[in-house]
């Protein structure tokens, strides 16, 4: 067994004598269904953090009888310690732009739009300038294909699909119900594939490389690599691509400090990792899978204030429209005050653990349905540290 | 085309349903009823309270079965472990952030959120109270509608009534998280912005958030004056519905018992807004056929058609504030009410010698725009307030059971005189339609001598639910002093809901429609779904009180409203002729422009 985590370079990577075009103009030469079959066989799965298969998501959305289709990059990275789709965009903002023009392509859409964080105004002005060089190469190449960026104003909810095409259509940035799906009725209620940044040069990559050679990557249920977003108590912060499938104890020895006690994985949505789990937790769709954010946490921090950080965070962020989110975030944060100041007995903790239950179930999106990840898992490992 | 059936169990017991039926429906169709309260049959489907969730075999997540279509062999729990305790947190939650004063709440006894956790015995409240102390402070800016952000649940009904039964969008959603709430333009108070005082709102808030101003008190206080004289007048989509609020089913008519019970309380004189209505289709018939003649014979360009009916205080406000460059396609008349008011203190005051100063005209309004409208400083011909006071009418009922009066057992009594007698085509103001045929009865008689051409006098092409109608009526063989309206087909148009009545101005705006009259109610179904209304309103309750309205109008001698033989002895003894001096001085009115924001 390797003992260190496994760099990839695929995401970042700027080969010499192979342009985003020149892969698009190869792409374009296969039929729709084989690119879908190759993406199926790659076993790749969204980026964002759901993990739903790729491949599966264009051959629903190719499938759906419609003479409008879009292609939606979802830019709005605002998952807390998230920070890989900015770089992306920064670096090698043509893959991405490939990507979402061989879905186009695949699923017959005409129309691509990049959603772009609020927060990352200053890329508009670079990305703007190298689409226009894109889309005047589609144009050159007769593809009928253009990709548009529209800004975000900063919602964290927005990054929710349907919140997301909420936005893009000039209202609030709310949640639909669902179904109908994405794939069936998305941005202007048209048939719509939404993939993450990252997802998208995974699919340019695939195309180059192969599915064979992404396969060769990760694990059966976690195929090929990912970009991380390392933050924390690391003295080495920033941005890796590695090897989906290892064991976070191995993570950790890369990029701790010698003396971290957790790890929360999947930004403050995800799961809160205690140290003596870090052995047997694996990073990846069959253990705790992550859109990318990992924080480290030493011994100097409380645990406490992480959690109430991140139910601030949720209380504030919620889009309010439904009950079991806007209220439960507010009630859990106030809980766990409560709790802290004695006014609430530390059983009251197990009450609220039963409310993020409700809220997992009930909820009507992700962000109220995943509010209970941090909670349950700091609440159960750090208990003490939340009473005391 | 008919759908594809889909096959389903809800509670292991199987059912067929058309495709793109909700799991709510489809528990209906099996007597299971799920609760809820963002829902509302009137509106589209929300899914935020998630109160009406269920349990989906195989599904992670429970479904909120009103936003939820079925799918073929689905395999629904509507109360199982997970359903009910999702259910009670959720409602825990509510209350969490409820202002919980029931026992003095407007509303106490009719909030859809008190019956649930009456059901589901929430009492040992879990969660921390998270009713914000600024949010108590209620907004009673408007004479019409008192809002209470403390008792908001955020369904977002109001909301949805606004803007899609009403596309006023007064009311709004504003910020997130936890302080998200149900606003109005830079949150002014309900007074100052573009608000009609329509009281849709009102009838679809599952709560105490939001209800009418009421002055309940303020009339009991003018009853027990020994110096005041207080006359009553009732719209006529009350009698109607008032028997919904005292126990009856959708439906009833007691207007017999109306009277009665408002004698019963003490009011000196008991008269009807049928009267006044009778009179408004005299003065607004003569008004189009004036108008008609300027534009058809002195071939005048400025004169304003189609002419629009103005007896909807809700629907006034809108074309002010929307459309303020139609307000001289309004009709000039007053509305029923206000005609009322101005004749009670002037001609009946004379009549009754008692001084005006000393008479309190209430009215019982199907509407909370009524209220506004009495407050209209246009509104004080008489040299006082013309109406003092209006209620609603669930204010009237809630004055019956204060005043222990068992409804079910009064003797039917008639109305008062004078300003009491009435005829059919006034009765049939209350539904969507109405005034046009009134009018219709009255103008085409006028002009031809003859009844207008329809069996029984029912114009039915003006009648129903759909949100636009139109007809046209040809005008033939005319008395010789009409003869430029020979052969003229004359045009109207009829909506009801402001959404509807702005896809009409809007045609008529760009010159698209070709009307000569058009009738606009301001909400749905006309008065009889007014803001005032009995709680609940849906399609279905509607119905039954516009079957009750043309109940009432066949069941009359008096079908026209020019036989009213006491509007043609008010103009004998006091106006004189139609659209007269004095006519004009009490009857009519004029508009102003509102600023939208």
């Amino acid at each position: 067994m390797e003992k260190k985590v496994k760099k990839v370079d695929i995401i970042f990577e700027t080969a010499l004598d192979t342009s985003p075009l020149d892969v698009l103009d190869k792409t374009l030469q296969r039929s729709a269904d084989d690119i879908i079959l190759e993406l199926i066989d790659s076993g790749l799965k969204g980026r964002g953090g759901a993990g739903f298969p790729t491949g599966l998501k264009w051959k629903f959305t190719k499938n759906e009888d419609s003479d409008t289709k879009y292609v939606i990059c979802n830019a709005d990275e605002g998952e807390p310690g998230t920070f890989k789709d900015r770089e992306i965009l920064d670096r090698v903002p043509e893959k991405v732009f490939t990507g979402m023009t061989i879905c186009g392509y695949v699923i017959g859409a005409r129309e691509g739009y990049i959603y772009l964080r609020g927060e990352y105004n200053f890329l508009l002005k670079t990305l703007n300038a190298k689409l226009d060089i894109f889309n005047k190469a589609l144009k050159d190449r007769n593809i009928d294909f253009q990709i548009f960026v529209k800004s975000g104003s900063g919602a964290y909810v927005c990054g929710e699909e349907s919140a997301l095409f909420e936005s893009m259509q000039g209202f609030r940035g709310e949640p639909r119900n669902k179904p109908p799906y994405p794939t069936v009725a998305g941005y202007n209620f048209k048939p719509t594939v939404i993939n993450n940044v990252e997802t998208l040069v995974y699919v340019a990559m695939i195309c180059r490389i192969g599915a064979e050679k992404f396969k060769a990557l990760g694990t059966t249920d976690s195929r090929g690599s990912k970009v991380f977003s390392v933050s924390g108590d690391t003295p080495i912060p920033g941005i890796y691509e590695l090897e989906l499938g290892m064991p976070l104890s191995r993570f950790v020895d890369e990029f701790g400090d010698g003396d971290a006690k957790a790890v929360q994985v999947g930004g403050a949505s995800g799961h809160c990792v205690p140290r003596k789990l870090f052995a047997d937790t694996i990073i990846g769709f069959e253990g705790i899978p992550t859109g990318g954010s990992m924080m480290l946490f030493n011994s100097s921090r409380s645990m406490y204030n992480v959690l109430k950080d991140y139910l601030e965070f949720f209380t504030e962020e919620s889009c309010g429209q439904c009950t079991p989110c806007r209220v439960g975030c507010q009630q859990l944060l106030k809980g766990i005050e409560a709790v802290k100041r004695g006014e609430r007995p530390p059983a009251y903790l197990d009450e609220m653990k039963k409310l993020t239950g409700t809220m997992r179930i009930a909820a009507k999106c992700g962000l109220g349905q995943s509010v209970g990840n941090p909670f349950n898992t700091i609440i159960d490992n750090f208990r003490e540290e939340i009473i005391y | 085309m008919s759908k594809y059936l889909v096959n389903l169990k809800i509670n292991n017991i199987p059912v067929s349903v058309e495709e793109g039926t909700s799991i709510l429906e489809a528990a209906k169709k099996l007597n299971f009823s799920i609760p809820t309260l963002c829902n509302h049959p009137d509106l589209t489907v929300a899914g935020n309270c998630r109160v009406c969730v269920v349990e989906v075999k195989g599904a992670k997540l429970l479904a909120a079965a009103c936003a939820t279509p079925v799918s073929e062999g689905m395999d629904v729990s509507t109360n199982s472990q997970k359903v009910r305790t999702s259910r009670k947190h959720i409602i825990e939650l509510l209350l969490a952030e409820h202002n919980s004063d029931c026992t003095k709440c407007f509303k106490n006894g009719h909030c859809e959120l008190q019956d649930l956790s009456s059901e589901y015995r929430v009492g040992d409240h879990v969660f921390l109270d998270l009713v914000k102390p600024k949010d108590k402070i209620q907004d009673i800016s408007s004479p019409s509608i008192v809002k209470d952000d403390s008792k908001c649940i955020r369904c977002q009904r109001c909301v949805r009534t606004c803007t899609e039964l009403q596309s006023v969008s007064a009311l709004a959603v504003i910020n997130k998280g936890d302080q998200q709430k149900i606003s109005t333009f830079l949150s002014k108070s309900l007074h100052d912005v573009v608000c009609t005082n329509c009281g849709q709102c009102i009838n679809r808030c599952p709560t105490g958030a939001l209800t009418e101003h009421n002055y309940i008190e303020e009339v009991w206080n003018a009853l027990y004056n020994p110096n005041k004289f207080v006359v009553v007048q009732t719209a006529p989509a009350v009698r109607v519905a008032l028997a919904e609020d005292l126990g009856f089913e959708p439906g009833m008519r007691v207007t017999g018992k109306l009277v009665s019970v408002l004698k019963k309380i003490g009011f000196n004189k008991v008269l009807d807004t049928n009267f006044t209505a009778d009179l408004t289709i005299i003065e607004e018939g003569t008004e189009l056929l004036k108008r008609l003649k300027k534009a058809l014979v002195d071939k005048d360009e400025n004169v304003a058609l189609p002419m629009m009916t103005s007896c909807s205080p809700g629907w006034i406000k809108f074309q002010e504030h929307l459309f303020p460059s139609l307000l001289n396609n309004l009709s000039t008349c007053k509305s029923p009410q206000q005609m009322f008011g101005a004749l009670a203190k002037t001609y009946y005051a004379d009549k009754i010698n008692v001084k005006a100063q000393d008479m309190v005209v209430v009215s019982i309004m199907p509407c909370t725009a009524k209220k506004f409208e009495a407050g209209r400083p246009e509104m004080r011909d008489s040299g006082y307030q013309d109406v003092d006071y209006v209620l609603t009418t669930r204010e009237l009922a809630m004055m019956v059971k204060q005043a222990g009066i068992d409804f079910h057992k009064l003797e039917d009594e008639q109305y008062d005189s004078i300003l009491g007698e009435s005829t059919g085509a006034a009765v049939i103001f209350g539904a969507t339609g109405g005034v046009m045929e009134a009018a219709l009865r009255t103008v085409y008689e006028i002009v031809t001598g003859r009844e207008v051409p329809f069996t029984n006098l029912n114009i039915i092409p003006v009648r129903g639910m759909e949100g636009v109608k139109e007809a046209t009526i040809k005008i033939k063989n005319v008395k010789p002093e009409w003869s430029f309206l020979e052969g003229v087909n004359l045009n109207v148009a009829v909506a009801h809901g402001l959404v509807n009545a702005k896809l009409l101005m809007e045609k008529v705006k760009s010159g698209e429609a070709n009307y000569h009259f058009i009738e606009i109610m301001g909400c749905p179904g006309g008065c009889l779904g007014g803001g005032g209304q009995p709680i609940p309103t849906s399609p279905e309750i509607r119905k039954k009180r516009a079957e009750a309205i043309y109940a009432e109008d066949a069941s009359m001698t008096l079908r026209k409203s020019h036989e009213n033989p006491e509007v043609t002895e008010i103009y004998k003894e006091f106006l004189g002729e139609a659209n007269s001096h004095k006519a004009h001085d009490l009857l009519h009115t004029h508009y102003k422009v509102r600023k939208r924001y």
